[in-house]
Parts: C-alpha cells; structure tokens; sequence
C-alpha cells in the first residue's frame, strides 16, 4: 500500500539506483502507523506476560544485584565512592535502551519478513517505532532508579553522590543514545537480511560491548594507555554523562562528547543508506 | 478518455535462481575466493520472472490477470504495491493504491479485534480517523460485534478472516490490487466480499488488478484480462477474448473446435469421423466455457463417406488426474444403429450439469459391431467448467470433480 499526498498522488516504480536519503513525505503520511507500532509493541509486551510491565523493573534490578556480588564483593572494582547499587543502577539506563534498541532494530527486516512480503509502508517506520516504544521501560527502569536513590540519600552515605544541574540535559543524552542504537541497529539488520551469520554475530558483539563500555567500572579507572578504546566507542560518553547528571560521578569530556556526536551521526546516515538499499528488494532473498 | 491511471511499461524482473535465499558469510566467501583465483563456479540460472510487460488502465476499469502457475501474476502484483523493486521498467500509478496479497497482515493475536482494526488499517494505508470513521461500518461487515473487545486470539478462524477482510473492504484507494486472498471464509461471506468489490469499482469509478486462477472469477467481476505466460504477456484486451485466447492456449473448448483438421490425431478406419465440436447453451447459441450448476449442450459433427452400421457413439468425460469420469453412449437415448453416407449433427444434453469447476479431457469415439474403429479422438478438446458468481463455490472450490444437487434433510434428536 502507498500513500502519497492528496495533490499529488502519482507514484512511479521503477527499479532506483545509487543511494536514497530519507522520503520524508511519505514517512509523514504513515505517521499514524508509526504511533500503532508503539502502542503494539508496548501493549503486546504487557499482554503476553503475567507480571507485565513488573519485568522491566525487575531485570535491572537483579542486574544490578549480581553485579554488586560479581564486580563489587567479588572482584573489588570500584564505584567512584558511590553506592554500588545506585552505580550500576545509573550504568544499566542508557546501557540496557541502546541494547534492548539495539536487538528490536536489528531484527526488524528479518522479523517482519511475513508483514513486508505482504504490504508495502516504508520500512523505516519499523525500527523507528523501536526506537520509542523502548522508551517506555527506560522510563520505569528511570523510576526504579529514583526510588533506589531516594533511599540511598536517607542513608548514611548520601553525601558521597548527588544529582548535578546537568541533568536538566538527560534527555538528549537519550535521544543519542536512541539514535546511536538505531544506526548500529539498521546496519545489523541490512547486513543480517545478506548474510544470517550477522545476527549471530551481533548477540555477541553486543554483550563484549558492553565490557568495553565504563557500565559496570568507571572511566577513571580505565589504564590510559586503553583510553582510546573507551574514547572511540561511541556508548562510553552517554554513560559517563548519565553518571555524571544523575550522580555527579562520571567524568565526561568534550573530546567524548564531539567523537561521540560525530560517529552516532556517521553510523546514523550510513544505516539509513543500507537500509533502504536493502529494504527495496529484500523480500526477494527471504 | 483521459490519462490511463495505471501505466506500465516494459516492467521486468529478474531473479537469480540459486541466489535466492540469504547466503551465509562463508558461502559468499568461497565464491569471492573462486572468482579471485579465476575459477568461475555456475552461480544458478537468471530467470525473468516478468519481461517487458505493458499494458495500462483507465478508471473504473476491473482487470483480471490469468496464467498459469509460475507466469508471473504474482510477481507482477509484487511489484505494482511496491512489495520489491522492478528489474527495469517502470509503472506510474495514478492515485492511492492499496494492495490486498492477504488478509489481516500484521493481525497480532493478543490485541481486541478493535484494536486490530485501527493497526490493520494503518498498515493498510489508512489514517487514524479514516478507520475511526467507517470504524462501524466494518464491524457491522465483519458481523463481530459482540467480540470487539475481545482478543483476536479467541477469535474462530472464520471470524478473524470476516475481520481481516472487513478493514481491506473499506479501504477507498483509487487502485487496488488483489491477489485470491478471497479464498477465505465462509461462502455467504465470500459473496459478500464479491458484492463490495463490484461496487467498488461499478459506483466509484475504481480500478481494481485482479489475480485469480478462477475463470469464473475474472469473467464474472473483470471487463479487461492480462494473459502472462512465463513472465510474457500474451494478450491485453477484453476480458472475452483474453479468455478465449488463454483457454485456447490449454486446449479449452470455447464455441468451435474443427476436429477434421490434420493437426488432430485420431485412430480409425475413417468410414465416419468427427468434423467439428460446439459448445452451446440449452437454446443453441454458442458459449464459451460452461458454467457449474447450468446445463450445457455439445454439439457433434460427424462425416459419414459410406453406409455403415453403427454400434458405438460416445463422449467419455476425464478428470484431471486421467481417470474416466463417465461416458455417455448414443444408444442410452438416441435408437440410431444405421448410418448413410452424409452429414450429421448430434447434440448432448448435458442436463442436469453436475460437473464441478474444473478442465475436464473429452474423449470421442464412433465405432461398428465388434469395437470396429470409425474414429477414436484421444484428447478431442479439454472441457472447462467455471463457477458462477452467483454460486456459492464462487471463491473457494468444492473437493471432488462431480457435484450432485442432494437433498439433505436434518431433524434433531431428543
């Protein structure tokens, strides 16, 4: 199905060459259905299970616990002098949303093949509805984390952490964050429709990647000849900057901050590039 | 006449057969190593699943596409609702199109049937106040009412189909394209859905693409018909004609067969033989396929060079997996034992018809006393009886290749 505006509702197929941007027209004029998916994903989501919503405040939660065992009792890393809990707590927010993203948006030709097959929308509205409906449980898990550090500051250690004025600024901390995860997302899910060895692939780069972003150690305590490593990926200043808003705990620099900006952008564009190349014949490799 | 609104013009698609399928990183490996070390290994057969067609469409005009399995009816309607990308050419589609190549895509089983409406329809191409607006409407189609707010997943299978099929029904698109996804539901159902798409384009000045197997089907609902035949198209014209040309093609009999041309191989000894075939109603006048449930008549001519006793004149009916069905014999209602040389016509009742849709193989024979062979046709022509639009087999075929109108009777038991 295609829908083009009321004035002009021509619609021209023919095989296209060389790379398409964005059709904002069109994406437009499926907005509605952008806003269903969301409200699919998270209805279905609530639906399926018994404890519905309750797992998204469960998950970081045990998270949180077993690497208070692990990284705090067991192995001694340490928390920059915060709490371990409110730590990890803090690491897991724009962790767990790049991952959970992440996975939606990589699978989302390969998952949708019966819909695609089928019905013609841009395809891009699919992992663009991932991108939201994920905000939903980083809401929760944020509302956790609040709960979690209120107690904390009515214990004894409420001065060793504290929220900064930055925090004002979290939100668009997310939102690169959300875009970082599309990018790397839509290129997971154009390389996966060639070649299925990239979903399995991606599972497990993306939990390596985790261990190579400060979540569960800070920045400063990164060896600094390894610094680059920290500096070149693109997750590490969205997890010191949330530390350091929430916590004032994380140590982000503006160098971070301009690599980070400048690959999410460059992964961004290049995903959206490889994406609709891949999407415009893709049901034919099924 | 204005602008056609459906334009198309040497549409082609190629697939690589052998490189359909997503390959794994290895396998693409291999083949980039063989390629780099000057080996070439046989990558599988191009295959053009569509070549060079073209045709256009003005408004208001309902278009069946026949061919057979593997012509490229399909895939042609892959490519008008933009599901993949054509090889070359190009289609300009003037107005919104919807295409409908299933029934409730994108269905999820733990929402209502309310909110796989106002979904469905998103996906579909409506927007959120479209549906809101016919939102009644369909339901009201669908006959669900009470379930609205039921998860789809408790639904039965005929209620989720009715549903699915209500929100594509109302769907007001300039173009709509459909593939059989009308083989589905229950046949009250089916004629409902039939109904609304003759309106559809009747009232509204629509154009509708449609694919079907079903003859009956396109000759009843479409005015043009697009003949593919391996990815060609064969004939663009009136949905008559099309027809003909198709069932000619399958060796259908469509009004006159000449069956004294040398072309048609026979057996016997040549004292009479069959000159030509008619099909015809009950009144005589000559049709082109017969339709289920409504008698027929075949008409015989046979040339007679000497007097010869006659024993034998038969039709044998055979289905499609080649068994024969019946044979009709002279002698069951005609006393004729004796026949001078001369012309002569014969005429058979085929009343009541209770063949069910489908081809069926006719066999001819005229022999003597002692199984003398006169003239023995093997394959003479192929039968083709389509379904009525006004049957309630219309859409989805009845099993078996005879229908017979039994009574059933019913009384309950205490």
């Amino acid at each position: 199905m295609n829908k083009t505006t009321e004035s002009a509702p021509e619609t021209v197929i023919e095989a296209t060459h060389g790379l398409r941007f964005i059709q904002w027209r069109e994406l437009h004029a499926y907005r509605d259905l952008l806003w269903l998916l969301v409200w699919r994903d998270i209805a279905s989501r609530y639906k399926q299970t018994v404890l519905g919503l309750l797992w998204f405040v469960i998950q970081p939660v045990f998270t949180t616990i077993v690497f208070m065992v692990i990284f705090s009792r067991v192995a001694r890393i340490p928390t920059n002098g915060v709490p371990s809990s409110l730590f990890y707590l803090c690491g897991l927010l724009p962790w767990n949303y790049f991952a959970q993203t992440f996975q939606s948006t990589s699978s989302s030709l390969t998952s949708n093949a019966g819909i695609f097959g089928k019905v013609y929308f841009p395809r891009l509205i699919v992992p663009f509805s991932s991108v939201i409906s994920n905000l939903m449980p980083l809401a929760i898990q944020i509302g956790t984390f609040l709960v979690f550090y209120t107690v904390e500051k009515l214990g004894p250690r409420s001065g060793s952490f504290g929220m900064a004025p930055s925090a004002a600024f979290l939100p668009l901390v997310f939102v690169q964050v959300g875009l970082l995860s599309l990018g790397t997302g839509l290129w997971i899910a154009a390389l996966t429709a060639k070649f299925r060895d990239f979903g399995i692939l991606a599972g497990f780069a993306l939990q390596l990647w985790m261990y190579v972003t400060p979540v569960v150690y800070p920045l400063s305590r990164v060896p600094s000849r390894w610094y680059w490593v920290a500096a070149v990926n693109p997750m590490t200043f969205p997890q010191e900057a949330t530390k350091m808003m929430l916590l004032g705990a994380g140590t982000p620099t503006m160098g971070l901050f301009s690599l980070s900006a400048a690959m999410t952008l460059v992964i961004l564009a290049g995903g959206i590039l490889v994406f609709q190349r891949v999407e415009k014949t893709f049901v034919d490799v099924i | 006449m204005g602008r056609p609104i459906i334009e198309v013009s040497n549409l082609s698609k190629l697939y690589h057969l052998g490189a359909i399928g997503a390959t794994s990183l290895r396998e693409e490996l291999s083949r980039y190593w063989d390629r780099a070390r000057g080996r070439h290994r046989p990558d599988g057969k191009d295959f053009w699943a569509l070549r060079d067609v073209s045709f256009s469409a003005q408004p208001g005009e309902v278009i069946g596409v026949i061919g057979s399995n593997g012509a490229g009816k399909s895939t042609l309607l892959k490519i008008l609702s933009r599901i993949t990308e054509p090889t070359s050419g190009r289609a300009i589609m003037r107005g919104r199109i919807a295409s409908l190549l299933e029934v409730g895509t994108g269905f999820h089983p733990e929402l209502t049937g309310r909110e796989n409406i106002f979904l469905n329809g998103a996906i579909l191409g409506m927007t959120r106040a479209e549906v809101r607006r016919k939102f009644d409407e369909i339901v009201a189609f669908a006959e669900v009412d009470s379930f609205i707010d039921t998860p789809v997943k408790h639904y039965s299978s005929g209620m989720y189909v009715r549903l699915a099929f209500a929100v594509a029904a109302h769907l007001e698109p300039e173009i709509l394209v459909v593939d059989e996804v009308l083989a589905v539901g229950d046949a009250q159902f089916q004629k409902k859905c039939i109904g609304k798409m003759r309106d559809f384009a009747s009232e509204r000045g629509r154009t509708i693409l449609f694919v079907s197997h079903n003859l009956g089907a396109v000759i009843a609902l479409c005015q043009k018909a697009i003949y593919l035949s391996h990815g060609r198209m064969l004939k663009y014209g009136p949905v008559s004609d099309v027809v003909s040309e198709y069932a000619q093609q399958m060796d259908v009999l469509t009004g006159v067969r000449n069956l004294a041309s040398d072309e048609v191989r026979r057996r016997g000894n040549g004292a009479a033989r069959f000159t030509a075939a008619r099909l015809a109603d009950l009144k005589g006048s000559q049709i082109s396929a017969a339709v289920q449930g409504r008698p027929f008549r075949v008409e015989l001519d046979l040339a007679v060079r000497e007097s010869i006793p006659l024993a034998i004149l038969s039709i044998t009916l055979i289905d499609p997996w080649n068994n024969d069905l019946f044979t009709t014999m002279h002698y069951d209602s005609l006393n004729v034992s004796r026949l001078e040389a001369g012309k002569y016509a014969f005429a058979v009742d085929f009343d009541p018809n209770f063949l069910a849709r489908g081809n069926f193989g006719v066999r001819l024979a005229c022999f003597g006393p002692n199984f003398l062979e006169y003239d023995h046709i093997h394959n003479a022509f192929t039968l083709l009886v389509s379904a009525s639009a006004e049957d309630n087999d219309f859409i989805r075929p009845r099993p078996g290749t005879v229908r017979l109108p039994l009574a059933w009777s019913m009384r309950q038991e205490r």
